[in-house]
């Protein structure tokens, strides 16, 4: 089993602190998902366990395995386990999908012991079509020219053939329409098991109709302000937000507000 | 050999070379007339690079003379990797001496002609008249191209006849390897009434250093309805100065598509030029630059449009690092009357290290109403949420650098159409870029 353990994480982007203190720990075997309404520190969150240039951790600890995460670099991150499907993934001409795909898988393994061509393209094939992605995506350049939800198909199509040990899925439910959200859980729901947890970052809880998660957490004002297991899930879908507010004494959740 | 350095070739020096490769008087005249022309005339001014100071003049001999090739076993490595082994159209060049030529019988019965320039001078005078430095680069329009004129030593003469369509690439290698050398090279293609042809040439050093020039002219003819693909992958020593021009005609619903790699390590400076005469004619113009160490650079590409409903597409990427400096000129230029002309351009350069510099400067001008232009230009370092994205998968830094500037190099990559020459370009962009 592994672990990922996330502790009093403060975070900064360009001067503005955005987490206040937020902790989670996420094992192997477990779905967790982050809840919250817009603008309270959930991708921000995503993005500085990936290590994302622009976000600044000022205080407290990731630790993957007893690991600092903190002190790898974004492609250590990666090798060590870690994966994020992006939001905004970044679209990069004359670089193929599936060479890009390769070049990844081949990151994880020595130097003469690179994944077979055959291989490889029998797997990406299986994985595609479990997606409902058509063939020609491998050879298109890498999320040029991709629509919405080409983008966060091909994000899980990365995270089924890299196979990490956790993923953050970054509202990765966000723009779907309903029969390529069914595909995209179905994806997710083939990595399940003892090897794999995962973070799941949505405002919308319609996707955890298809993946049901172990835990549950809201956040608001940077910080995790309850827990809970599937069933707060549903309780936020028919109630929303405003009784846990009311609960905390919450008047405004985005972070920009102190408690 | 003796090594004796002329600063200038007199004229009893370009008539007693004329003589040696039996020209006919035409061509005597037109090189002495150009001789005495070069003193005179001023040299170009490629926008934005200063190159007053550059010697374009001194070498150190006019010929060298090399070895021919028997067969392609002879050649060297290097040069064998960039032929296909089906390559049944080729012409190698060994520094100024022709070393090797083949073209399919079949070709050859239907009237195709591939030589070397001098033969072409001595045996095909009237279409060597018709088309050579008169109507796309001309004689007197710089020194340079003067000095062309009156000192050219080498090049190839490709001719396609009427409705014909060449299946298979024709192939030029120039090879040179002998430090002395200097290339006055000229590549003359002429593609006549709706015929159609693929041509892939490569100038390529196997010696590290250049005491020589390289001043360089193609020219290419597309009659209407022609169509004339022409790819180029430039990997010449440092120490050369390099001046390469190459221009295309375009008549009637002709077309000429470019692919260019401009990877010499020498300083270069590059003219390509596409007249779209034709009504509904077609220009493509696609370059890729890498420059390193303390290289100048200046990339000038031009598309003019006189046809109406002509279009013209320049795609520009250069990747600059080390000390080196670019200048990438875009010109769309739309005449009076080529109504319905569109005219496109994109020039982008990617920087690797703060001493690098490089500069897009496109220019529209347009003298037509009823047209449509557009034009983008950067100027900038690796994206780094680029680098963020690739990493995230595990990819390391180096590793997805080469990624992102292989990718910003493909487009000219991609479409090189034989298999050797685009893995040739790939190996190069590898080496110069690490």
């Amino acid at each position: 089993m592994s672990t990922l353990v996330i502790k009093d994480l403060h975070v900064e982007i360009e001067g503005k602190q955005i987490l206040k203190g937020v902790n989670i720990t996420i094992n192997t075997s477990e779905i967790h998902a982050i809840m919250g309404p817009n603008g309270t520190g959930k991708s921000t969150l995503a993005s500085a366990i990936m290590g994302h240039p622009k976000y600044e951790v000022t205080q407290g600890t990731i630790e993957l395995d007893g690991e600092d995460v903190l002190a790898m670099e974004v492609d250590e991150r990666a090798r060590a386990g870690l994966f994020l499907a992006m939001q905004y993934p970044s679209e990069i001409s004359g670089v193929t999908n599936a060479d890009f795909m390769r070049s990844a898988m081949n990151a994880r393994r020595e130097e003469g012991n690179e994944v077979s061509l055959m291989k490889f393209i029998r797997e990406l094939d299986s994985k595609m079509e479990t997606l409902a992605m058509d063939q020609d995506m491998a050879q298109r350049y890498l999320n040029e020219g991709f629509s919405g939800g080409e983008k966060k198909r091909n994000e899980i199509l990365q995270m089924m053939m890299i196979k990490p040990t956790f993923a953050v899925l970054d509202e990765i439910d966000s723009g779907l329409d309903i029969d390529a959200l069914k595909v995209v859980s179905d994806g997710i729901n083939q990595m399940k098991g003892e090897n794999f947890g995962c973070l799941i970052i949505t405002h919308y809880q319609r996707l955890l109709n298809y993946i049901t998660p172990d835990h549950v957490h809201v956040m608001m004002q940077g910080r995790v302000v309850k827990s809970g297991g599937p069933e707060l899930a549903h309780k936020l879908e028919a109630e929303g937000y405003d009784w846990i507010k009311a609960e905390l004494g919450i008047e405004d959740e985005t972070v920009g507000q102190e408690a | 050999m003796t090594v004796e350095t002329k600063l200038t070739m007199t004229e009893q020096d370009v008539r007693s070379f004329s003589a040696s490769h039996s020209e006919p008087e035409e061509f005597t005249n037109l090189r002495v007339q150009a001789l005495a022309a070069a003193e005179a005339l001023p040299l170009p001014k490629p926008d934005k690079t200063k190159i007053i100071n550059w010697n374009f003049t001194d070498f150190p001999v006019h010929t060298v003379q090399s070895s021919t090739y028997a067969s392609l076993d002879e050649l060297p490595e290097q040069v064998k990797s960039i032929v296909d082994t089906d390559q049944k159209n080729l012409y190698i060049q060994h520094n100024n001496t022709p070393a090797y030529i083949s073209l399919d019988k079949n070709l050859q019965q239907q009237g195709v002609i591939l030589t070397d320039i001098q033969t072409a001078i001595r045996e095909h005078g009237d279409l060597v008249a018709k088309y050579f430095m008169t109507e796309a680069v001309k004689a007197e329009e710089h020194k340079l191209t003067a000095l062309h004129a009156a000192l050219l030593n080498g090049g190839m003469f490709l001719y396609v006849p009427k409705n014909l369509a060449i299946k298979n690439p024709v192939q030029a290698i120039f090879v040179h390897d002998n430090e002395e050398a200097s290339l006055f090279n000229h590549a003359l293609i002429v593609a006549d009434k709706g015929s159609e042809v693929t041509y892939v040439e490569n100038y390529i050093s196997t010696v590290p250093k250049a005491k020589g020039q390289a001043n360089i002219v193609s020219e290419v003819f597309a009659e209407d309805n022609a169509s004339v693909t022409y790819g180029a992958v430039d990997v010449l020593a440092e120490g050369f100065t390099t001046y390469v021009n190459r221009r295309g005609v375009a008549q009637r619903d002709a077309r000429i598509e470019w692919a260019l790699g401009m990877m010499n390590d020498s300083d270069t400076i590059s003219d390509n030029t596409t007249f779209l005469i034709g009504d509904n004619s077609v220009g493509d113009t696609k370059t890729v630059v890498v420059g390193r160490g303390t290289q100048k650079q200046n990339f000038t590409t031009q598309v003019i449009h006189w046809g109406k409903n002509s279009d013209g597409q320049i795609l520009k990427h250069g990747v600059m690092k080390d000390s080196a400096s670019a200048i990438f000129n875009g010109i769309g230029k739309i005449e009076h009357g080529a109504t319905k002309a569109n005219a496109e351009q994109e020039s982008r350069v990617l920087m690797l290290s703060p001493k690098a510099r490089g500069d897009a400067n496109p220019i529209l001008l347009i003298d037509e109403d009823d047209v449509t232009a557009g034009h983008a230009a950067s100027v900038g370092r690796v994206d780094p949420l680029q680098l963020y994205y690739l990493m995230s998968r595990g990819i390391t830094k180096q590793e997805a650098e080469r990624l992102v500037i292989h990718g910003f190099l493909a487009p000219v990559v991609n479409v090189l159409p034989i298999e050797g020459v685009k893995k040739q370009l790939t190996e190069v962009i590898e080496r110069k870029v690490r």
